[in-house]
């Protein structure tokens, strides 16, 4: 579905319009920067731009980066260029980018500026309802809604200081076991023959002092995600003690709290004061202790956030009971997604805990087969604990 | 010379382009921009690289990407076994230090490296990036910089910039996502698997020994064999192979034999559960839908 922008008859020339189609492109999604129109100018000067369809061609190869846009192209050419001979008869104001942007930057599901700008908050984020649904009918738990309960009730600075802790030690645990590449080194597998050699000539040729190479450790980056719909509000309180450690612990690491959306919360828990930034994050998750989406959450995450943050050496925590009112296939979808990006996939259930427990609940069964690691979790103990399971990763 | 001309060309080399990819080619060569593939594997992707090379009569230089690939494998790496060697020369002619390092660490010591051999060309070759997806994020960053200046720096020899500008081409299987800035610096073109005309038109160009009505069999079987369920879809190399096998078992109609026709599928079935799930009814229904 495309906004449809067509161009302008009293625009000035082919320039300004190609500048407009960008833009159009811009609009509807497509990364592109300035660049791109200058190169698509001279894409058309290169063929025989009369025809629409090299045109269309020629825009395409320029214009897309992965499939989904290619597929998506011709539409986006059509409503521009194709409306049948009608053209717009006022000017499109082609100087608009740095004003759309902060329009659209939280509902634009690129997650371009949505993160940066922090206003994902706004209540028509997402696909345009007011998620107001379903607060707390999702199992019969006995808690009442916490519904615009503030956060700091739930976290005593003490466990933030022994969360954090538990976060620095699962950031050591889950070292990635080694760079592809070498580094010089005392102790190594290999000789360093560059080194050896520049040393060697000091000594006449004789390479009396071998220097070795290895691979080095390089750290994983974390990504949570931390379920904090009805159904989880029991263990919230451990949970975002042990997000509000991790940001304080590991200044790479990324967070997010979902119930019916998706919220990062990364930048507000790096607040230097430990309690404030409890405090910022509970005007943010507003709706906490409501129901849960989990695969639909998961989903916008893998569409936006994932695209810049999570790469092979990310390892994304997903912490949830897996109680989904969604669709489960969604969550299947939305995790293979996921692993597509190369990272690790560490799903952290606190009914795991409980003896007998299954993952009947039909989203976990579903998310099942694309985890890396499916674990339990409830208490700060247990996280601590899992330094060790997570190692072998 | 336009892209319908190149089209013309490519078909000349035995490879049929679609209008897509032709248009897309036209402009990596026109605009000196890179171009990126992306595809399921068995589409061509490679084997375009092979005959724009072929057609423009330049060397294809190929660097095939894995994991762990680096600097060394990629762009270029001393000799040092030379080196070592000529150290230990120099000291019995009684050589001074600073000759002999002026001299191991001069171009004729260099091994060069599909990437500086590429730069490093007198006619522009066409340099083919293959799979870059399975290299490391590390390594696409470090292409990009080497796409934007065409020049290398080593340390002991200074700045070795191009001699003349590759025609780049990537292609990727789309195992991982690759990163916006390369994909940004480059053209884009998704390859999907040709459609009948087009499979026809290659199995021509490829295959001239095969009948017109066998040829058109083979691959209305294939086509409809894609639309099945398959863990491995067969590409067009396996569409070759097949009518490759079928030719040394000189079968002039699929339909005749079908235990024949299922010894065939070899050819194009690569998995076991692949195999299991075109049963020799399967195969035989397929074929005759395709006739």
């Amino acid at each position: 579905m495309s906004r449809v922008t067509k161009f302008a008859g009293r625009d000035p020339g082919p320039s300004a319009r190609v500048a407009g189609f960008i833009a159009h492109l811009r609009d509807n999604g497509l990364r592109l920067g300035v660049a791109e129109a200058d190169v698509a100018m001279s894409a058309l000067a290169a063929l025989n731009a009369i025809h629409p369809d090299d045109s269309r061609r020629a825009l395409r190869a320029v214009c897309t980066g992965c499939k989904e846009e290619a597929a998506r192209f011709d539409d986006l050419f059509d409503s521009y260029w194709m409306d049948m001979g009608r053209v717009r008869q006022k000017v499109v104001p082609t100087l608009k980018s740095p004003a759309s942007d902060d329009v659209h930057s939280s509902r634009d599901a690129k997650g371009q500026d949505a993160g940066a700008s922090g206003s994902v908050t706004a209540p028509d984020a997402g696909d345009g309802d007011a998620d107001s649904d379903g607060t707390g009918k999702l199992i019969a738990t006995q808690q009442r809604n916490l519904n615009r309960r503030d956060l700091r009730d739930l976290v005593r600075p003490e466990e933030i200081a022994a969360a954090e802790e538990v976060a620095r030690r699962i950031g050591a645990a889950l070292r990635d076991t080694g760079s592809r590449r070498r580094i010089a080194a005392r102790k190594g597998d290999q000789l360093h023959f560059r080194k050896t050699i520049r040393h060697s000539l000091a000594t006449g040729g004789e390479p009396l002092r071998l220097v070795r190479k290895k691979r080095p450790d390089r750290t994983r980056k974390i990504v949570a995600l931390c379920d904090v719909s009805g159904s989880m509000s029991v263990y919230a309180q451990v949970f975002l003690a042990f997000l509000a450690g991790l940001m304080r612990a590991d200044t790479a690491a990324d967070a997010y709290l979902f119930h019916t959306r998706l919220v990062r919360i990364t930048e507000a828990l790096r607040d230097k004061d430990a309690m404030r930034a409890i405090g910022r994050m509970s005007l943010m998750a507003d709706g906490f202790g409501g129901g849960s989406r989990i695969g639909p959450s998961l989903m916008r995450f893998a569409d936006t956030y994932a695209k810049r943050f999570v790469d092979g050496r990310s390892v994304v925590m997903i912490l949830s009971d897996g109680y989904d009112t969604a669709d489960p296939l969604i969550i299947a979808q939305a995790l293979s997604k996921l692993r597509k990006r190369g990272c690790k996939v560490i799903w952290l259930n606190p009914l795991k805990g409980w003896t007998d427990y299954a993952p009947v609940a039909a989203g976990m069964a579903a998310a099942l087969p694309h985890l890396d690691a499916f674990k339990a979790a409830n208490t700060l103990a247990d996280l601590a604990a899992l330094e060790q399971e997570l190692a072998p990763l | 010379m336009t892209w319908t001309d190149l089209k013309t060309t490519l078909a000349g080399e035995g490879y049929v382009a679609s209008d897509d990819l032709a248009v897309a080619l036209h402009l990596a060569l026109s605009l000196g921009r890179p171009l990126l593939l992306e595809g399921a594997a068995g589409v061509g992707k490679t084997e375009v690289a092979r005959a724009l090379a072929h057609a423009r009569d330049t060397r294809l230089i190929r660097l095939q990407c894995y994991e762990g690939l680096d600097a060394a494998q990629a762009i270029y790496e001393w000799n040092y076994q030379r080196q070592l060697l000529t150290i230990r020369a120099a000291a019995e002619h009684g050589e001074t230090g600073k000759a002999v390092e002026d001299r191991i660490f001069s171009r004729d010591f260099l091994l060069e490296r599909p990437l500086l051999a590429a730069i490093s060309q007198a006619t522009p070759p066409v340099l083919l990036i293959d799979e870059i997806d399975r290299a490391d994020e590390e390594f696409e960053a470090y292409l990009l910089e080497i796409l934007s200046d065409f020049q290398v720096s080593i340390p002991e020899l200074g700045t070795i910039t191009a001699t003349t500008r590759p025609i780049v081409i990537l292609t990727s299987n789309g195992t991982r996502d690759l990163s916006d800035a390369l994909r940004r610096r480059c053209l884009y073109t998704y390859v999907d698997y040709p459609d009948r005309a087009t499979e026809l038109a290659i199995l021509k160009a490829r295959s001239p020994e095969v009948e017109a009505r066998l040829a058109d069999q083979i691959v209305g079987f294939v086509q409809k064999l894609r639309e099945e369920d398959l863990e491995k879809v067969p590409g067009i190399a396996e569409m070759l192979d097949f009518a490759a096998a079928l030719m040394g078992l000189s079968i002039a109609d699929l339909t005749a034999d079908p235990a024949v026709l299922q010894s065939t599928l070899t050819t194009l079935l690569k998995t076991k559960s692949d195999q299991a799930q075109i049963t020799p009814e399967i195969a035989g229904r397929i074929a005759g839908r395709a006739a």
